[in-house]
């Protein structure tokens, strides 16, 4: 087993509110699909935030094995935002040359080449706003992929999305999963059908972690930890 | 026309008016795109008019160069602004307004207790093309420049932090840097351009092009390029019909601007049904 994500005794306290997250320890595993579950303000995108650096000040150590793709929760600003699928993905590689003032060939080569695997690269030139939620998360999500092709985090992804589409969406995870080797963390409420697709689960509940191990136990009730 | 035209650009208040103004409008609007699109279209408004209580203030004191006071208060003052939009205890709205209407009554009081309300107060209040010192239209040149070239070195970082801020710190930027960046822009543009368009409204070049723009076009780059080229169109359409109709100039140019945005609004209209 290959750790992508190793967290050892992980708390975080917000200014307002105290012990969000208490002594966490995960590892997060190279090439599977982990779900986090729990209920609201259960510390799950938190937790996600952390991980991708932006809460800063917690105690104990979370060590990234690579860099990772993120997908946050959307904003009310991306709801009319004048802005191509192109220039969107594109804007996935700033990572990769942070201090240059133009995109490189490569990150444009690169950009072209997720969205035509995403199935966007028809429709690069529309705009983000005309786009259906659905299509939305799939140009964000191949946004993600322009940051690394390893591993993504993604907070909440079928949030707002109708059954149908959410469906989708995981199958296109789990498609990159099994292609690519990508390896996947994701924050979802929608425990009955994201499960269907991932390969482990952890469970948070106050701040701690109630379960973390295979779906399959998860879901047939045994191995509580 | 082209006589008439002839004619104007033989002053040289003219001449100045123009070379300033074309810049002025040029980089309001472009940073007009990034604050429109985060929901800080007001902070023109408001930096607007701190930036008259200073120069009252400095004027009051005596200062021959106010200007060169007011740009560092404008600053402070656009830094908390932004600020305060990450606090959310208090709504940046609700902040602009109160800082942007005690800023005006300072700057009034303070009038009427030293020069009364006279010709150059309603020049800083509505601006005027004739209120520009050789000094100023220096200033204004240089610090449109800069702001230009910032625009353009940071303009793929302007845009991932104006689409997804999150997105942008996970991937390492430093959205803070690049957001007090904009705000000390914004509030340098604001006051090199207060003097021609005057502080009640000087905030309309910075949204009117941005607003306009989005209208018709759905992407950024096209935004900011349609943004540009309004800014610059109604500004020399403003001076020229207000050159003509004996109107203020400041005024003149928001008018041609809502007018634009009406247009574009029908077009958009026209397109979509």
């Amino acid at each position: 087993m290959q750790t992508i994500i190793d967290i050892k005794d992980l708390s975080f306290s917000y200014p307002s509110k105290k012990d969000v997250l208490k002594k966490i320890n995960i590892k997060v595993e190279k090439g599977k699909f982990t779900c986090i579950v729990g209920e609201n303000g259960s510390g799950k995108s938190t937790l996600l935030k952390c991980i991708v650096g932006l809460n800063k000040g917690y105690t104990g150590q979370i060590s990234i094995d690579e860099k990772v793709g993120y997908l946050p929760q959307k904003t009310e600003i991306q709801t009319n935002f004048p802005a191509s699928i192109e220039e969107v993905v594109l804007s996935g590689t700033i990572s990769n040359n942070i201090n240059s003032i133009f995109y490189k060939k490569d990150d444009k080569e690169k950009a072209s080449r997720i969205m035509k695997e995403l199935g966007i690269y028809d429709i690069r030139k529309k705009s983000f706003i005309d786009l259906s939620g659905g299509q939305q998360q799939r140009v964000l999500i191949a946004r993600a992929m322009c940051a690394t092709e390893k591993t993504i985090i993604l907070d909440e992804p079928t949030n707002g999305l109708d059954p149908k589409v959410a469906k989708q969406i995981y199958e296109m995870l789990d498609k990159l999963k099994k292609e690519k080797n990508l390896s996947i963390l994701m924050v979802s409420h929608d425990i009955d059908r994201a499960l269907k697709y991932t390969d482990k689960v952890i469970e948070i509940e106050n701040g701690e972690i109630k379960y973390n191990g295979d779906t399959n136990n998860y879901l047939t009730g045994g191995d509580i930890k | 026309m082209i006589e008439t035209i002839i004619e104007m650009i033989q002053h040289s208040f003219i001449q100045r008016a123009i070379l300033v103004g074309s810049l002025v409008s040029l980089c309001a609007a472009l940073l007009g795109v990034s604050l429109v699109l985060k929901r800080y279209s007001m902070i023109g408004d408001g930096l607007s008019h701190v930036g008259f209580a200073i120069l009252t203030i400095a004027t009051a004191l005596g200062f021959t160069t106010p200007l060169y006071i007011a740009i560092p208060g404008v600053i402070i003052t656009a830094i908390i602004l932004l600020k305060v939009g990450d606090n959310k205890k208090i709504k940046s709205d609700s902040a602009i307004a109160l800082i942007s209407s005690s800023a005006l009554a300072i700057g009034v009081a303070i009038t009427s207790l030293t020069t009364g309300m006279n010709t150059d107060v309603c020049n800083f209040m509505f601006g005027s093309i004739l209120a520009m010192s050789e000094s100023d239209v220096v200033l204004s040149v240089i610090v449109s420049i800069i702001v230009a070239i910032l625009f353009i070195i940071y303009y793929r970082k302007l845009f991932i932090i104006t689409f997804d801020e999150d997105f942008a710190k996970a991937s390492g930027l430093k959205v803070k840097k690049y957001t007090n960046i904009i705000a000390i822009l914004t509030a340098v543009i604001i006051v090199v351009g207060m003097r021609m368009m005057g502080t009640l409204l000087i905030s309309s070049i910075i949204i009117f092009p941005a607003l306009t723009s989005m209208r018709i076009f759905k992407t950024f780059k096209k935004v900011v390029i349609s943004s540009a080229i309004i800014s610059i169109v109604c500004f020399l359409l403003g001076i020229y019909l207000s050159y003509i109709f004996n109107i203020s100039t400041g005024a003149m140019i928001v008018l041609v601007n809502l007018v634009l945005f009406i247009i574009f609004t029908i077009i958009d209209k026209i397109l979509h049904d």
